[in-house]
Parts: C-alpha cells; structure tokens; sequence
C-alpha cells in the first residue's frame, strides 16, 4: 500500500498537508485527461447530445406532449432522457480506459486509487452537465415551457452527483466483463431508483411551485444518496480495480 | 467427496417435520379470519416467504463484506448461495401476495412501497447473477458479487423510504398500521402462533437450503479443479 493511504491521524501535520495536496492534483490531472481526450475526439459528447435529443423527439411522439400533459410529465421525460444519456457516457468514459490499456497505466500511477475514482466520476459529472446544459434550453424551446427554475437545477445538481458516484463504481465493474455494454444499465437502474423517484417528484413539484415543505422530503432523500453512495463508493472502489 | 454432516440432515429432519406441521396448523389450528376468509390464510407463508427473502438479502451483504476483508472463498459461495435462495423466495412471496391481492385488493399488483421496493430487489438478485456470469476469472467474480450485493443492500432501505413517499395501502399486521391501509386484520393468539411458527419454519428451510447450496457450491469448484487438472 502507498503511504497516501495511511490513516490521517496517523501522519504528522505536514504530511498531511502534502498527502492532501498530491490527493487534488492527482484528481485535477485524472478529470483533465478525460476532458483533454474528449475535447480531440468529442466521441463522448456528441453521442450523449445527439442521443438525448433522439429520446426527446421519440416521447414527443409517445407521449403526445400537448400543453396539458406537459406540465405534469416534463420532469419524467428529462429525467428518463438523462439517465440514458448518462449510461452512455459512462459505459464510454470507462469502456475507453480499458480498451486501450489506460486503466492498468492510470493504476500503476503512486497514487490513492479513490484520487482516480473521484477523477473519473468528476469527470463524469462534467460531462452530464455538459449535456443536462444543453438539454434543457432545448427541451425549453421544442415545448414552450420555461425550465430555467433554481430549484430545478439544484435537483439536476443533486440528482446527477448521486447517479454519477454509483454510475462510475459500476461502469468500472461493467468493463471488466464479458458482456459489458449491456451489464451496466441493468445493474445501475435498480440502484438508482431512489435517484429518480426524488429527482422526479421534486422537479415537478418545483416546476409547479409547490410550498418548500412539500419539496423537503424529496430534496432530503437525494443527499442523503449522494453522501450515503459517495462515501460507499469512495470505500469500495479499490476492490473494484484490484488485480 | 466429503460425506454429509449429521447436523445437516438432522437440520433437514426438522425442517420436513417443522414444514408438515406449519401447514396442519395454517389449516386446521389458525381459525379462519372473518372478512377475508379463507384467502387470509396464504399471509402466514406469505410472510415467511418474504422474510426469508429479506433475511438472504442480508446474508449476502455481510458475507460481501466479510469476503472483501479476508478474500477466502467461503464467503463467496455462501454469499451466491443466500442471492439464489433469495430470488426464489421473493418470487414466491410475489405469487402468494398476488393470490391474496386479487380477493382483498381486487388487483393482481399495485406499485406500492413494499410491492415496488421487493420487485427492486428481486432486479438487483437477477442483475447480481447477470454480473457474475459475465466473469470467468473465480477472483474478479467473487470480488465484483460481493461489491455489488454490498451496495444493493444499502440501496434498498433508501428505496423502501422512496416509494413510501407515496401513499401505501399495504396492510402493517405487526406493529402499528396505518388507517388507510385495506386488508388489515387484528390477529387472534391462534393466528399469531400459527404465524410465528411459520416464520420459525421457513427460517429452518433457509439454513437448510443454504448449507446445500454452500456444499454444492463446494462441490462444483472441486469438479472444476478436477478438469483444469485432466485437461492439463
């Protein structure tokens, strides 16, 4: 084991200082790589935006989203198109690392493995902003309905930090098998349910205005996610990567 | 090969004669409940059914947890042993709920919080054999199953909690109940032995069911062993 990963409490002052520093710029230098690579290629982005956008037309036609239908299953079809979308990008950014060799090279790295976990789901995140971002003016304009709520983008704030910390533990996983790009949404989607029963429940009740106490329990439910599968994960991710 | 335990087939003894008299007693001893009638009667195994399922679900978390610790093997099969157990129960939870919910609720199925977080979970048992099948190295599949049950097993509280956000009308038969709830039944000291005993019962079955499971478990990384060895 590297000494990064010693108890804190353990090292003295300095150490800790310099631990703590080496920790960040290991994950500033992992997320950009990713942003760096995705930047040349764009393979990533542009196949989250182009198929998010795909999903959005096909609920047009599913759901006839006339005006009336729209206010109550606006959240529902964003949140269906983001999951999608993320599963997408996640399969991608790890399916990346593992077909050209860069995951054993990111693993030799003198590094704490949860300052690479922390680089990939960062960046990740970036990634499903990038598109959330996108998606949203767009869906604002197609529909006619004004999306731009505070509250709205603090629930895709929380929604996608919890969906992203499990999605990158997982997507890790999925790589590693034989049968990978079909594995990852069905091990992620019966995890990240309480994602979207919360991320759901509270956008529409935003973009309805409904009193903040209603909102509450909602909003409650996904940090207690985020913290909950961000500290499990955080713990765990060593195993995944082990060899 | 290593001969059968006596304590197992004394446990298998048990669990056969538990099992007759269990079913004697939801039958002929637990009286039949007023409004509901006969169809009350499938709650003892129902429940049973479920609790054994939880009860696998656990087992595979802690047996996670204790492989990534030690990575001795053990813990592996034990936890695939407790995965397979519990899907089988689920579902046999879900038929004998469904039975009941036909004449009481007038439906097959509601998405209700313990309907829904149960269906979640048994998705979480099938993605969980999906993954280890995906894995031929005996060292990855061990170390990614009992990740993987570890954090199912923590997802599904906050699920319950999720679809409990909804309203329930799932009836709560023990401890407090919610006056919504439809189907609901006050249990006389006969439903409530029959009941217990029951849960004893299928408890019984499980540590059977699972002790062969682990021994054929054992057994199936034996023959394995065996061919790599007349193959090389």
């Amino acid at each position: 084991m590297e000494d990064q990963s010693l108890p804190l409490a353990k090292t003295r002052p300095e150490t800790r200082v310099r631990n703590g520093a080496a920790f960040f710029s290991a994950v500033r230098a992992v997320i950009w790589k990713d942003l760096a690579a995705e930047l040349r290629s764009r393979e990533v982005l542009s196949a989250m935006l182009v198929f998010s956008l795909l999903v959005i037309l096909i609920f047009n036609f599913a759901l006839e989203l006339d005006a009336a239908t729209r206010s109550t299953v606006t959240a529902g079809v964003l949140w269906v198109t983001f999951a999608f979308a993320g599963t997408l990008g996640l399969n991608r950014s790890m399916a990346m690392e593992k077909d050209r060799g860069c995951l054993d090279g990111l693993l030799l790295a003198p590094v704490d493995r949860s300052a690479i976990y922390f680089g990939k789901a960062i960046g990740n995140l970036i990634f499903m902003f990038i598109v959330e971002l996108i998606v949203l003016p767009v869906y604002s304009i197609l529909y006619n309905t004004n999306l731009f709520n505070p509250g709205l983008l603090l629930v895709i704030v929380l929604g996608s930090i919890g969906y992203v910390a499990v999605g990158t533990l997982l997507a890790s996983m999925a790589v590693q098998t034989r049968t990978r790009d079909i594995l990852l949404p069905i091990l992620l989607f019966p995890i990240t349910i309480p994602i979207f029963v919360g991320a759901v429940k509270a956008s529409t009740a935003f973009l309805q205005a409904f009193p903040m106490a209603e909102i509450w329990p909602y909003l409650n439910l996904l940090i207690v996610y985020d913290v909950i599968f961000t500290a499990v994960a955080y713990m765990i991710f060593d195993f995944v990567v082990e060899e | 090969m290593e001969t059968k335990p006596r304590l197992l087939t004394i446990i298998d003894t048990i669990a056969v004669i538990l099992m007759i008299i269990a079913t004697g007693m939801v039958f002929f001893y637990a009286p039949t409940e007023a409004v509901m009638g006969n169809a009350q009667k499938v709650f003892y195994f129902h429940v049973a059914t479920a609790w054994v399922g939880m009860l696998s679900f656990i087992v595979a978390a802690i047996a996670g947890i204790a492989y990534l610790r030690s990575s001795d093997r053990k813990w592996d099969r034990l936890g695939l042993a407790s995965v397979e157990i519990g899907i089988a129960f689920i579902f046999i939870a879900t038929v004998t709920g469904s039975i009941w919910a036909k004449p009481i609720w007038n439906t097959w199925w509601t998405w209700d919080p313990r309907l829904t977080t149960v269906t979640i979970m048994e998705l979480i048992y099938l993605a969980y054999m999906m993954l280890r099948s995906g894995i031929e190295d005996p060292d990855r599949r061990a170390r990614f199953g009992a990740v993987y049950a570890i954090i199912g097993a923590i997802s599904v509280p906050l699920t319950f909690f999720s679809a409990r956000l909804y309203r329930t009308i799932h009836p709560v038969v023990i401890g407090s109940g919610d006056p919504s709830a439809q189907g609901t039944f006050d249990m006389t000291p006969r439903m409530l032995q029959t009941f217990m005993f029951s849960l004893v019962t299928f408890s019984v079955i499980f540590v059977s069911l699972l002790w062969h499971r682990v021994r054929l478990g054992k057994l199936a990384e034996k023959v394995e062993q065996l061919k790599l060895k007349v193959m090389a």
